[in-house]
């Protein structure tokens, strides 16, 4: 069909092979076909790819249960392998729900991890161990959102790009967790702070819990809020907002602070998981929350995206984590499986969008 | 022929003098087009001739430019035959039909803004030589076609983001003929340009039909196709409704109600008989921006109308952002009901009771993106949220109600704004002010692009939310616009208001004279 002359015989029947078209699957699904109506809060395209990740997802459990089918065939180990892979995610997933909103809002945030360490750091001091795990949580939140807040100064007083502002507090917050650290490791003294991540409840891991509710508040946030709306309209066109009366730069700094928000609330998890804290810790955090939004779908020209789709992202890249481990290659290996794993989804996405969906809406004309 | 089956009564023969003299070059044949939910084309029929310039009439969403992305190989139809110089043809893709000689100039521009002029005129097929793009050659032959359109004084080697929608739309008009086309489609191709560039872009089109050349034109302005038109072809609902009626002879009540279905006064909204206005709304003095404007002068009272005529260039556009904040004022003051307010301040402009459709749709006003509903409230998503919580079921209905009153095409507010044809976007970046207690409304350019029943809706809507008491600044380059909907007109001439007074003592050449930069009006008063 691509290489076939400029010139050919209409077939009475063609086709409808058409790369405009793509650009209105998100009308369709909007379009009011009443039982799909449960995708408008986060938008038709979104719940397709969704759907995509889930497949990924389940591929990747065939993989391991293929090789380690030993271990597969014990339903026990099987559940707590699961858990295992939601705690590993649980970190990340947190940074990741703030990378989200500031993605979708137009920018974007290298500095997650250095925010995650500076937090940690700072909050595992001995001055600050001293008032308690209730004075660690404060001090991290708040260093998150002050950085966050520096951030998004930065980008939208003082017109920095949000690249260049962000990598510049990678490096500035990573030497100032090294300084303060005087480049130790901190250990956390704090017994309810390091129980964070040693307690279950109900059989489920409280780091577990805390993603769920990040993400649950980061989806709430984006689809159901004022805030989540200025996201999407600033993100989509920052012009058109601001002559709307959103205020474009006020909503940018708000990204950053909540981008913070996430590393700060990271910071104490990881910290407990570690049960210290040091200037390296979440190293290249960055990366993976990056990573795993691009792959959930969200734009990174900003003004479309998904919570879950983000979600499902890090989820992805901690089960092949775990499958490597269970199969006992090495990180080598897994990094240049998960640099792979990033294009795929995207090429995943495109052919879905290209031609599968065609092929869906074809049989649906159809039968409808 | 098919399309002549579908003509009916009134004394319609392809008589045309030019049309009879050329052979048929295109023909369509009920051509089908379906997008999700949509029939955008519904069976077609199109005949057009070497070196006629033959007209598509029809509303907004009627598929006019699905049509034209049709012979572009932008879209491909579902059935139906494209017969193009004697061939059953179907285009892959855009390039495939640009080679075979038929050029395309879209509704919505489709220049890359970071390139310059000649890189745009010659995207995708550039003069090269050993792999590398000749770019002198490339520049000669930009100003040389440049010339042509006459238009010279624009640098092949500017970015395109710096020129002003003229001539933007001059660009794409030159890339055009930098094909050797046969076939050259213009789609609402006068929406952005001035009186005077009309004429420009008129005298270049005689050129090509002289030359044999065919060119297809779309436009919901009557008089521009009685004017260059030879003979129309009419869609309703992606029908053909009519098929090469001359374009001079047929009447106009003909034209429109084979466009709508039904017969539409398309006259002006009547002024009140006892003067609502009220008290002084906005107040604007002394407003200056160099390079602009200089010294603008104004004043809106609550329930008045009040037009600015200009060309494109004038500094209409710019004052009305300023006074909204979107520019900051460099001297002068802005006050809404006396209050003086922020100068480059949106934030404090929406919070006095202030609404601004702005000039370009697409870059100024639309997510593209989302959905209807959330376009048309994105100025008000915040007043229906309780405690932050965005009311979507609200959102819904308030949008439906502005759909419903300016005739959106489809009405499902659901449907991503994307998808809409241009008229309709255009409504819905008009309707975004309608909602909410806006007190004073700056449109600029609200008809760009909205055929004439919905137009008469839309002025009908703006002469009633005058009567609420909602003062109205409209700017349009479209004369009897202005003269017809304003109770008051300034007109504008490079960046100064050159005259002001009541709507009934300016007549349309009076405006065109003080519009024009003639030497005659140098010593007009002010
Ligand atoms: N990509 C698309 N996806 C879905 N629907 C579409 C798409 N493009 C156009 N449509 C629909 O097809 C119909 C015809 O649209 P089209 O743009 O051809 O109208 P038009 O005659 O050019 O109108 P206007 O005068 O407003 O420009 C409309 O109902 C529009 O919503
Ligand atoms: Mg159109």
């Amino acid at each position: 069909m691509t290489d076939s002359p400029p010139t050919t015989k209409l077939p009475a029947q063609s086709p409808p092979v058409d790369p405009a078209e793509t650009e209105a699957v998100g009308g369709r699904a909007a379009a009011g076909v009443g039982r799909l109506s449960w995708w408008h809060g986060d938008g038709g395209e979104g719940a397709k790819r969704n759907l995509a990740l889930i497949g990924v997802l389940l591929a990747l459990f065939v993989i391991g249960a293929a090789t380690r089918s030993d271990l597969y065939s014990n339903p026990d180990w099987v559940w707590a392998n699961m858990l295992s892979i939601l705690k590993l995610a649980s970190v990340v997933g947190v940074v990741t729900v703030g990378m989200t909103f500031v993605i979708i809002g137009g920018g974007i945030d290298l500095s997650v991890g250095a925010i995650v360490a500076l937090a940690g750091v700072w909050c595992t001091t001995v001055a600050t161990q001293s008032f308690g795990a209730g004075g660690m949580i404060f001090t991290a939140i708040i260093v998150g959102i002050a950085v966050g807040l520096v951030n998004g100064t930065l980008i939208a007083y003082g017109r920095l790009v949000p690249f260049i502002a962000t990598l510049a507090m990678l490096v500035a917050a990573r030497g100032l967790a090294a300084e303060i650290s005087q480049k130790q490791t901190q250990i956390s003294q704090n017994s309810t702070i390091n129980g964070i991540a040693s307690t279950d409840l109900l059989g489920i891991p409280l780091l577990v819990y805390i993603l769920a509710a990040v993400v649950a508040a980061g989806w709430v946030l984006l689809n159901r809020t004022t805030f989540g709306r200025r996201t999407v309209a600033v993100g989509g066109n920052p012009e058109a907002a601001r002559l709307a009366g959103i205020n474009v730069r006020l909503h940018t700094l708000l990204l950053y602070a909540l981008s913070g928000l996430c590393c700060g609330i990271a910071a104490i998890m990881l910290t407990a998981q570690a049960t210290s804290a040091q200037a390296a810790m979440a190293n290249l955090y960055e990366l993976d929350a990056i990573a795993a939004v691009i792959i959930g779908g969200t734009l990174l020209s900003g003004g479309r995206g998904t919570i879950v789709g983000s979600l499902l992202g890090v989820i992805i890249f901690a089960t092949i984590t775990n499958l490597f481990a269970i199969n006992g290659l090495s990180t080598e290996a897994q990094n240049m499986v998960k640099g792979g794993i990033i294009v795929a989804a995207v090429l995943i996405q495109q052919i879905q969008f290209g031609s599968l969906s065609q092929f869906f809406r074809r049989n649906r004309l159809t039968t409808s | 022929m098919t399309g002549n089956d579908v003509v009916s009564g009134t004394g319609v023969s392809p008589a045309e003098a030019p049309a009879e003299g050329g052979e048929v070059v295109l023909r369509l044949t009920d051509v089908v087009k379906t997008f999700p939910g949509v029939r955008a084309l519904d069976g077609v029929q199109l005949e057009v001739r070497a070196g006629e310039v033959h007209c598509l009439l029809g509303q907004n969403g009627a598929g006019k430019s699905t049509l034209i992305k049709v012979l572009a190989g932008v879209h491909r139809p579902d059935s139906g035959h494209v017969e193009w110089r004697g061939e059953a043809v179907s285009f892959a893709n855009p390039q495939a039909a640009m080679r075979s000689g038929i050029a395309t100039i879209y509704q919505e521009l489709d220049l890359v803004e970071d390139l310059s002029v000649a890189e745009n005129a010659f995207l995708g097929h550039e003069p090269r030589r050993f792999g590398f793009i000749r770019r002198g050659h490339m520049a000669s032959r930009t100003r040389q076609i440049l010339g042509r359109l006459g238009h010279a004084e624009i640098p092949p080697n500017r970015m395109v983001r710096a020129l002003p929608a003229a001539g933007k739309q001059v660009v794409s008009m030159a890339r055009a003929l930098s094909h050797e086309a046969r076939l050259i489609i213009m789609d609402e191709p006068s929406a952005v340009l001035a009186h005077d560039e009309v004429e420009n872009l008129f005298r270049i089109i005689r050129e090509l039909t002289a030359q044999g050349i065919a060119v297809i034109y779309i436009s919901h302005r009557l008089e521009e196709i009685r004017e260059i038109g030879d003979r129309v072809t009419v869609l309703k609902d992606g029908r053909t409704t009519a098929a090469n009626l001359p374009a001079r002879e047929t009447p106009t009540s003909d034209l429109v109600s084979r466009m709508t279905g039904r017969t539409i006064e398309y006259v002006f909204p009547d002024r009140p008989t006892e003067s609502v206005v009220g008290d002084d709304l906005l107040q604007v003095d002394g407003l200056t921006r160099s390079g602009e404007f200089a010294d603008v002068s104004l004043s809106v009272r609550a329930g008045e109308i009040v037009g600015i005529a200009g060309l494109v260039g004038s500094g209409r556009s710019e004052v009305l952002e300023t006074i909204y904040g979107a520019r900051t004022a460099e001297a002068g003051s802005v006050r809404m009901a006396g209050r003086a307010l922020r100068p480059g301040s949106v934030g404090a402009a929406v919070k006095a009771g202030m609404g601004m459709a702005p000039e370009e749709r697409k870059s100024q006003a639309l997510l593209l993106g989302e959905p209807i509903y959330r376009n048309v409230t994105l100025a008000t998503f915040s007043r229906y949220a309780r405690f932050g919580f965005t009311d979507a079921s609200r959102e819904r209905a308030e949008a439906d109600r502005i759909a419903e009153n300016l005739e959106m095409r489809p009405r499902d507010v659901r449907r991503a704004v994307r998808t809409l044809s241009g008229g309709n976007q255009q409504k819905v970046v008009v309707g975004r002010w309608l909602l909410g207690d806006t007190k004073l409304l700056l449109l600029d350019e609200p008809t760009r692009g909205v055929d004439v029943g919905a137009r008469a809706e839309l002025y009908q809507v703006i002469r009633q939310l005058a009567a609420q008491g909602v003062g109205v600044l409209l700017v349009s380059s479209e004369v009897p616009e202005v003269l017809g909907l304003a109770d008051r007109v300034l007109v504008m001439r490079e960046g100064r208001v050159v005259r002001t007074a009541p709507a009934g003592e300016l007549d349309e050449d009076t405006v065109l004279d003080l519009v024009m930069a003639g030497s005659l009006m140098e010593g007009a008063p002010a």
